[in-house]
């Protein structure tokens, strides 16, 4: 039982990188773009959060730069595809390898400037992204570990995701940004700018993105640098936005069940089912291509794909 | 629409399947290789030290500070400085992927093109090429890494008795654990004779010192997985170990154990420079051994196209000074079992024993076929 508890807690730690890349990619592809880069926004805001949580060691200026890295790095996919209408996969899969090689490059060049050969984070800022302790709280039995012992990244995570939820299912905007991704021109016909809309959305997811990234740099390997330090999160964050149905409040439960997945391995004990590290690595993908079946065979065929997805907006062409 | 999500799909699914593959590194020599005569005659002619150029092949980027390719340069720097070499006469080819065909060949064949002597290869997945490049270019020395290939004249392997340290590192994890649970981070599972080989010598050390204490062994399935690293370890903690060690690449389960108030046996490098808090020693290779004696013998002549398996007593294989964290009277056991392996008195590994495997089962084991055992240690779980 007690396990079972640390396991929880374990798969809610695994599962925050994951929820950070899934709601930025909702954001994005909620106006229609498919944004392959989340590996790449994902690295380069690993490596900006780490490196200036580095310099200043505070965990908010690390946050900031982490989520303005990202936006930069969606700028850039922005640009090319909504003002430009370049590809959108090649896009992003072009941002992706771009965002990894430059986070590795930038680390490798600060590591040459390092005495020891290791890039680790100050005392002062671990202290502060480290698990939180409320005095009470914490301490309730069971409880207390479940809800109250995370990062404050974990909390962060959660509420981005409810906030982003309650856009898109209570507000105007959050109807007429849908709008966009399903009908471009429609929603065009309406009034809403579609390009302003659809710039800010990708921006912001990927500042998202940008923060996921920095969990990953700083909380999965402890605040020590090492390359390819994403390692292909990113790309499970694309395959969950479409198990959680392009649903910010279902990409939470989403990731959790994806974070267990992730941990199930290292905690399933070998005397009640013994089977090979690989099949667990597979299982995540297994059950994504298992929704896809379900609910394409579905009478209610309630997937809510943004009807546009991946397709470019050119108003001209109407 | 629906063919473009599968896509997406597919996409998604091959490049986390190639992350998985694309560390997938060094294994063990399957067949223990000959011993290395110094004294044969040389098989090339002479080559005179202004005119050298050594090539080396790295998977990764030797500046990253740790593990693998950072340790494998560290002995080629060794060996340049040892030997006075100009920097101009070493050449670098790194992050070259050992899963990808081309990437490899163009590595090795610039290296020929750049005129380089000898070529060394550090990562398991360049041996078959390694092994072609030797046969198309004669006269240029290949000498690779961890495999198990050779031609007895330009193409040799190299590796060495890292279960000498790794015995030695189980003194000190048993001699401290207190929960008598210790986790072991693993890359790869028990097929991987590798790996298990040094789970087993781990483990006997342990034994030695602390009959009582077990071994936790957890699989990550990849040589290089920052995330699965780290979770492994924090999993293991979980379980009540108190020391943790691993063989796989980053520091991940020493800087775990560092948070949690624990300790831990590195690998590798010492990675004490990552986990100050709670490293006790590491299990460490010292590749300049190897790459000094080699590249003398080009600059000599003596080249005998031997393969080389280095040990303790080469100074191959290394133990990092044990730390103050470890309990009292570990550096003066840990002394006295490596005098008796310096000495030759006595060996991990030795002759024809049979063991106890953790299902009851007896295994019989030659010394030089160590390396291919795939069934754990009685002291071991698989957790």
């Amino acid at each position: 039982m007690d396990l079972f508890i640390k396991f929880l807690v374990a798969a809610v730690a695994a599962s925050i990188p994951l929820l950070f890349g899934t709601v930025g990619e909702i954001l994005c592809e909620k106006v229609g773009h498919l944004n392959l880069g989340v590996e790449g926004m994902m690295s380069i805001g690993a490596c900006a959060g780490f490196m200036v949580g580095m310099q200043t060691d505070s965990f908010v200026l690390a946050l900031l730069a982490a989520f303005a890295a990202g936006v930069v790095a969606a700028l850039i996919y922005a640009v090319l595809t909504v003002t430009f209408l370049a590809d959108q996969n090649v896009s992003g899969l072009t941002l992706t390898i771009f965002g990894i090689g430059l986070a590795n490059f930038v680390g490798i060049y600060m590591l040459g400037h390092t005495e020891n050969g290791t890039l680790k984070l100050p005392e002062g800022i671990t202290a502060q992204m480290r698990e939180i302790h409320i005095a009470g709280l914490s301490d309730i039995p069971v409880a207390g570990d479940l809800l109250f012992s995370y990062s404050p990244f974990v909390y962060l995570g959660i509420v981005l995701a409810v906030c982003a939820g309650l856009f898109f299912k209570k507000t105007k905007l959050g109807l007429n940004v849908q709008a966009i991704g399903h009908n471009p021109a429609a929603a065009d016909a309406a009034g809403i700018n579609v390009t302003r809309w659809k710039y800010l959305m990708i921006l912001i997811g990927g500042g998202i993105c940008g923060i996921g990234g920095a969990y990953c740099a700083m909380i999965i390997n402890s605040g020590v640098w090492i390359s390819n330090n994403v390692g292909g999160l990113g790309w499970i964050a694309v395959a969950l936005v479409i198990f959680a149905k392009w649903n910010p409040w279902i990409a939470i439960g989403g990731s959790f069940v994806f974070g267990a997945l992730r941990v199930l391995k290292y905690y399933m004990p070998p005397s009640i089912i013994k089977l090979p590290t690989a099949f667990y690595d597979m299982l995540p993908f297994l059950i994504t291509a298992i929704i896809l079946i379900l609910s394409s065979i579905s009478k209610k065929r309630d997937l809510n794909i943004p009807g546009s997805l991946g397709v470019n907006y050119f108003r001209e062409e109407r | 629409m629906k063919r473009f999500l599968s896509a997406v799909l597919a996409g998604a699914m091959s490049l986390t399947l190639m992350a998985g593959c694309g560390a997938g590194g060094e294994q063990k020599p399957e067949e223990t290789n000959k011993e290395n005569n110094a004294a044969a005659e040389g098989l090339f002619p002479a080559v005179a030290k202004e005119d050298l150029k050594v090539g080396v092949v790295h998977i990764t980027d030797p500046a990253e500070g740790a593990g693998y390719t950072y340790t494998h340069d560290l002995g080629i720097q060794g060996m340049q400085k040892k030997l006075g070499l100009d920097d101009s006469q070493i050449i670098r080819k790194n992050n070259v992927d050992d899963s990808k065909a081309t990437a490899i060949r163009t590595a090795l064949e610039e290296c020929v093109e750049e005129g380089c002597q000898i070529i060394f290869a550090t990562s398991w997945g360049y041996m078959d090429y390694v092994e072609e490049m030797a046969e198309e270019y004669p006269d240029v020395l290949f000498a690779h890494g961890t495999g198990y290939k050779s031609n007895g004249k330009n193409f040799i392997n190299y590796f060495g008795k890292i279960n000498q340290a790794r015995y030695l590192s189980g003194i000190a994890a048993g001699m401290k654990t207190k929960s008598n649970k210790i986790g072991y981070v693993a890359a790869q599972n028990n097929e991987n004779g590798e790996v298990t080989s040094g789970v087993n010598a781990f483990a006997m050390g342990v034994e030695s010192v602390n009959p009582d204490a077990e071994v936790y062994v957890k699989v990550t399935g990849a040589w290089f997985a920052p995330e699965g690293e780290g979770q492994a370890a924090k999993s293991l903690l979980d379980l009540g170990c108190d020391v943790i060690t691993q063989h796989c690449d980053t520091a991940n389960p020493a800087i775990e154990a560092e948070k949690a108030g624990v300790y831990a046996v590195g690998y590798n490098s010492d990675m004490a420079e990552k986990a100050p808090g709670s490293t006790l020693t590491s299990v460490m290779w010292d590749w300049s051994v190897f790459y000094t004696k080699a590249v003398e013998d080009v600059i000599n002549g003596t080249w005998t196209g031997k393969n080389y398996f280095g040990s303790m007593q080469d100074g191959l294989v290394k133990l990092a000074p044990i730390s103050d964290l470890a309990a009292e009277g570990t550096a003066d056991k840990i002394k006295e079992v490596q005098d008796k392996i310096m000495s030759g008195e006595w060996d991990i590994f030795d002759g024809v024993t049979e063991y106890e495997d953790n299902e009851g089962q007896k295994h019989t084991l030659k010394a030089e076929e160590y390396g291919t055992c795939n069934w754990y240690y009685k002291n071991v779980k698989l957790a």
